[in-house]
């Protein structure tokens, strides 16, 4: 009886669904995990993929017709990973928040877990036209409120996309701020000011 | 002026004045840089890295006292000409596709008996790293002008590169990085850095074909395993490993998308 509860057993296991999810290692994560170690604050977690980047490092996939109601999927699960302010406010001191964007610092192995993150946002954006060392991986910004309006469903929108890009956007090249927290809630209030006070030189 | 030491001074003093009109003139920082390859276009600081190498190349060293004359780097023992413009490739001896840095790492090991470990544990620019830095410059100066030629004829050589391919589009770490999120499209910088696209012939061969590289912002020489790892680091990935197979892979997916583009290494950059 023993034995062959301990069969049953044995073949439960196989076929539970825990097992199946361990898939054989191929060659590509053997030579991952073989050729990185941690440095500092980046530890070898860094390495593994949730659903979105798995998802994005794919783009031949992510542009088929599965793919594209693939990303839909997904972008619901960033959606949903969004939170509105706590305190009601969405504006900060834009002051702050240009400072915010003229910093790149922070999550590299040469920072400590101390040093305040910046948003890197003119890495990628130009934003006040008076910084002329702009990047152009992402959008202009340049008057964003002022050709946007300043409508209530703007400003959620925007903080919707600062917290989680990939809400709109599935493979978006921009990092997810709030989600991985990456800016905390004020610094997020700051970088809206910067886009969206009227009185922020962005909006002049 | 044939004076080396006439001659650093004559580059410190260009570079003084470069990094000052960085400063001034950052709008243009393309544009500095190309006026100030003209003023050296004699001569690279690399040039003093590669008189180095020449040298540490020729010398004998290590536990076994012997120089690296005889390394194989994929055209025969010895034979540095055109050496980088094949690499990395598949070889027999190892049984594993190599760049460069590895490559020089075995014939360092196997020659002279020194420790690949110890080089791969030393920081950059730092003991056994820099001697590294030297042989880099040596060798890949004698592929200058030469057309990149990597082959994937071999099975894995083959699977390297679609290794490569695969770590190119990985996106992973708190900021959803891949290599792809800024090396995959056409006119994109970062601030005012130009970015290549490295899945294009051109743009491979603009960032393959002008590294390793002299760093004027620096004052340092960056082999490719130097700015591979600058990469990651950037990238909010943990740190590569000296010589790993993500480096190789990486390498040979751009060494084989740059293929026939002129090489123009030691390039010189901000």
């Amino acid at each position: 009886m023993k034995f062959f509860l301990s069969i049953l057993l044995t073949f439960a296991w196989f076929a539970s669904p825990a097992n199946a999810q361990q898939k054989p290692e191929t060659p590509f994560n053997r030579m991952m995990k073989d050729s990185f170690r941690s440095q500092g604050i980046a530890g070898l977690d860094r390495i593994a993929q949730d659903a979105t980047q798995r998802f994005c490092s794919n783009p031949q996939f992510a542009a088929s017709p599965a793919g594209i109601k693939k990303a839909e999927e997904l972008q619901k699960l960033n959606m949903a990973t969004i939170a509105p302010p706590s305190d009601g406010q969405y504006l900060g001191d834009w002051k702050n928040g240009e400072a915010i964007a003229q910093s790149g610092r922070g999550d590299t192995w040469s920072d400590s877990a101390s040093t305040p993150n910046g948003g890197g946002c003119y890495n990628c954006h130009q934003i006040n036209q008076k910084e002329i060392a702009y990047g152009n991986i992402g959008p202009s910004l340049w008057n964003y409120g002022k050709n946007r309006g300043y409508s209530q469903e703007l400003v959620s929108y925007t903080w919707n996309r600062i917290s989680n890009s990939k809400a709109y956007n599935a493979c978006s090249n921009m990092p997810r701020f709030a989600h991985f927290k990456i800016l905390d809630q004020k610094q997020i209030q700051d970088v809206m000011a910067l886009l969206l006070d009227p009185a922020s030189p962005v909006n002049q | 002026m044939s004076n080396p030491i006439v001659k650093q001074i004559k580059w410190i003093s260009a570079l003084t004045v470069l990094c000052w009109s960085l400063q001034v003139f950052s709008q243009s920082t393309a544009d500095d840089i190309a006026k100030y390859r003209e003023m050296i276009a004699d001569g690279n600081p690399s040039e003093l890295y590669e008189m180095a190498g020449e040298e540490l190349w020729k010398k004998p060293a290590g536990p076994k006292n012997a120089s690296l004359e005889k390394c194989n780097l994929g055209l025969g023992p010895g034979v540095v000409d055109g050496a980088a413009a094949q690499l990395p490739r598949y070889f027999k001896d190892t049984n594993r596709v190599q760049d460069l840095e590895s490559r020089l790492m075995t014939c360092m090991q196997t020659l002279q008996g020194i420790s690949s470990q110890s080089i791969i544990d030393a920081k950059f620019g730092e003991g056994p790293k820099k001697d590294m830095d030297a042989i880099v410059a040596y060798v890949v100066t004698h592929s200058k002008g030469k057309k990149v030629q990597v082959s994937t004829s071999h099975p894995q050589e083959k699977a390297m590169y679609e290794m490569g391919k695969q770590a190119f589009y990985y996106e992973a770490g708190p900021f959803d990085f891949s290599c792809a999120s800024c090396h995959g499209s056409d006119g994109k910088r970062i601030r005012l850095q130009d970015l290549p696209n490295l899945t294009t012939r051109d743009g491979a061969i603009a960032g393959w074909g002008s590294w390793p590289a002299y760093r004027v912002s620096s004052g340092q020489f960056w082999t490719m395993q130097q700015r591979l790892n600058d990469c990651f680091r950037q990238q909010r990935f943990p740190f590569p490993i000296y010589g790993s197979d993500v480096t190789i892979a990486l390498s040979m997916y751009m060494a084989k998308n740059a293929n026939g583009g002129i090489i123009q290494t030691p390039g010189l950059k901000r």
